[in-house]
C-alpha cells in the first residue's frame, strides 16, 4: 500500500497554483489538488488513482479561514473539519462534523475537500445541498484568476463526481444561516461511531413550517425533499422521503434495509429540527 | 525527483531525501530508524500511525512527508522526558492499557494531545477521544482507564 509516483508541487499564492493547475490539468494524465490528504492519500495508497501531479494547497496564502458574513458562512479551502466544528460558525455544519470521522482525520480534512470529493454517504454535501450553498471555483484563464459560484444543486454531480472541472480549483464554500427561528438536525446510523454512515439525514424545519431534508448513502448524491407539503406530520413526511431515495446493496447493508432505515432517521431529523425550532420560538 | 526536507523531530533537526511519495509514517521508520511509529492499515482507519504535528494528532500514513517540511514531529520516542516515562506512558503500563503494544505508539501520541487540550474529561469525552484509534487485545477498557489515570497524574504533577 504505497502511493504511485507523482510530481509535487508546493505553490504559496493563489494566482500560481492556478496557473499549475491549468498547465497539469491540460495533459489528460492530470493533476489533482491535495488538501488535507484524508480521502486522496487513502485512495493514493490503494492505488485507486494515480495522478501525474499533485498541487499541494497547504502553502498558498488566503485560503484559509472562516468568515460569518450576512446570511451565511464563508469557509476557505484550508479550514479544517476541527476548525470549523470549534469556531461554531453554523450550527448545522457545526452537528455534522461531530459526525466526520475522528478527531485526528478531522485536524487534517477540509470541509472544501469533502464537498468536492463528493463521497455519496459524506455528511457535508448533504449540509450544502439542505441549506441550498454554493462552492466558489477559481481557474486560471487569458491571465487572471476567473471565479465562478456553483449552487449545491448542480454541484453533486454522481459518486465522487462534482462539477469542478480539470485546472479549477474550490476556494471556499458558502453555508447559508438558518432563518431566524429555524431548527436543524443531523441523524445518522453507521456501523462503528466515527465511519461513512449506513443512511443519514439533515433537516432543517422553519417556524412556518418550511421544511428540507438531504439524505445521505441512498443515493450518488445527496437526496433533497422539500417536505413543507406535510408539516408537522413527519411520518407522512418521512414516507415522502423514502418514495424519493434510491439506494443500493452493498457489503454493509442491502438497499431495502437502507430505504427503511432513512424513512426512520428522516421522521427522527424532522422532529428534532422541529422541536429545536419550537424552543427558539418559545 | 527527491526533495531535500528538514523535519523537527523530537526537538532535533533531521534533514532527509525523500521522494513526493514517501509518506511521513515511512520516512520516520525507513529514513529516520524511528520504528516506534507503527504502521497498520495505511488508509487511516487504525490510529497506530499516529504522531504530533506541531503538537496536534494526525494520521503518518496519510501525510506525505514533503509536505510537513520545516514542522516539528513527536513520534512515540519523544514523549518521555528526562526524568523518564510521561504520565500518559506510566499510566497505560499502571492500568495495564496495553497487551501486544502494537497500538500503543498511536494511543499514546492521541492522549497526550487530548489530555493537554482536555485535561479533565469526561467518560464520554475519552470515548470520543480515543474512538479513532482499534486495539485489538485490551478491549478498551484498561485504555479508558489509562486516560483517566494519566489525567490524575498531570494534575498532581502541574
Ligand atoms: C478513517 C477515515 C474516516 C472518515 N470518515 C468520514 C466520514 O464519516 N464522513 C465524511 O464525510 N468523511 C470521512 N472521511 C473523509 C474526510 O472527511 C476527508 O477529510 C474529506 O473527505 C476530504 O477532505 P480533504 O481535505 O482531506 O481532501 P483531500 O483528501 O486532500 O482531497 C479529496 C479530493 O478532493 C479534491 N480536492 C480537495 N480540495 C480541493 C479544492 N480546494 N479544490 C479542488 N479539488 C479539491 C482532491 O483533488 C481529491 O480528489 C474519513 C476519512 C478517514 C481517513
Amino acid at each position: 500500500m504505497k502511493p504511485p509516483p507523482f510530481t509535487y508541487h508546493a505553490p504559496r499564492d493563489l494566482a500560481t497554483a492556478l496557473r499549475t493547475l491549468q498547465e497539469v490539468g491540460a495533459g489528460g494524465a492530470g493533476g489533482k489538488v491535495l488538501a488535507g490528504g484524508q480521502s486522496l492519500i487513502p485512495m493514493l495508497n490503494m492505488r485507486l488513482v494515480a495522478p501525474a501531479h499533485l498541487v499541494d494547497i497547504n502553502r498558498v496564502a488566503g485560503l484559509g479561514g472562516i468568515g460569518r458574513e450576512p446570511g451565511g458562512v464563508r469557509v476557505g479551502a484550508l479550514a479544517r473539519h476541527a476548525e470549523a466544528e470549534r469556531s461554531g460558525a453554523h450550527p448545522l455544519l457545526t452537528r455534522a462534523l461531530k459526525l466526520v470521522a475522528h478527531p485526528v482525520i478531522r485536524n487534517r480534512g477540509t470541509v472544501v475537500g469533502s464537498l468536492v470529493h463528493a463521497d455519496p454517504a459524506a455528511e457535508l454535501p448533504a449540509v450544502l445541498a439542505v441549506l441550498g450553498g454554493s462552492v466558489r471555483v477559481a481557474r486560471w484563464q487569458d491571465g487572471a484568476a476567473v471565479e465562478r459560484d456553483i449552487p449545491a444543486a448542480a454541484f453533486f454531480t454522481g459518486p465522487m463526481e462534482s462539477a469542478v472541472l480539470p485546472g479549477e480549483l474550490a476556494v471556499s464554500a458558502w453555508f447559508p444561516s438558518l432563518a431566524p427561528g429555524a431548527g436543524c438536525a443531523f441523524v445518522e446510523v453507521s456501523r462503528r461511531h466515527g465511519d461513512y454512515a449506513l443512511a443519514g439525514v439533515c433537516a432543517v424545519v422553519g417556524p412556518a413550517g418550511a421544511a428540507r431534508v438531504a439524505c445521505v448513502g441512498v443515493g450518488p448524491v445527496p437526496v433533497v425533499v422539500d417536505v413543507s407539503a406535510h408539516a408537522p406530520d413527519w411520518a407522512a413526511a418521512a414516507r415522502a422521503v423514502r418514495e424519493e431515495t434510491e439506494p443500493d446493496d452493498d457489503i454493509h447493508a442491502t438497499a431495502a434495509y437502507r430505504r427503511h432505515l432513512v424513512g426512520v432517521l428522516a421522521e427522527r431529523a424532522l422532529r428534532e429540527a422541529a422541536q429545536e425550532a419550537e424552543n427558539r420560538g418559545a | 525527483m527527491e526533495h531535500e526536507i528538514t523535519l523537527v523531530v523530537n526537538g532535533a533537526a533531521r534533514r532527509v531525501r525523500v521522494p513526493a511519495r514517501r509518506l511521513l509514517s515511512d520516512c520516520l521508520r525507513h529514513d529516520l530508524g524511528l520504528t516506534g511509529t507503527h504502521v497498520g492499515c495505511e488508509h487511516g482507519v487504525c490510529g497506530c500511525c499516529t504522531v504530533l504535528l506541531d503538537g496536534e494528532p494526525v494520521r503518518s500514513c496519510l501525510t506525505f512527508a514533503v509536505t510537513v517540511d520545516g514542522r516539528e514531529i513527536t513520534t512515540v520516542e519523544g514523549l518521555a522526558g528526562p526524568d523518564g516515562l510521561s504520565p500518559v506512558q506510566r499510566a497505560f503500563a499502571e492500568c495495564h492499557g496495553l497487551q501486544c503494544g502494537f497500538c500503543t505508539p498511536g494511543f499514546l501520541c492521541t492522549v497526550t494531545a487530548f489530555l493537554e487540550a482536555n485535561p479533565v474529561p469526561t467518560e464520554e469525552e475519552v470515548l470520543e477521544g480515543i474512538s479513532g484509534n482499534l486495539c485489538r487485545c485490551t478491549g478498551y477498557q484498561n485504555i479508558v482507564k489509562a486516560v483517566h489515570r494519566a489525567a490524575e497524574l498531570m494534575a498532581e504533577e502541574a
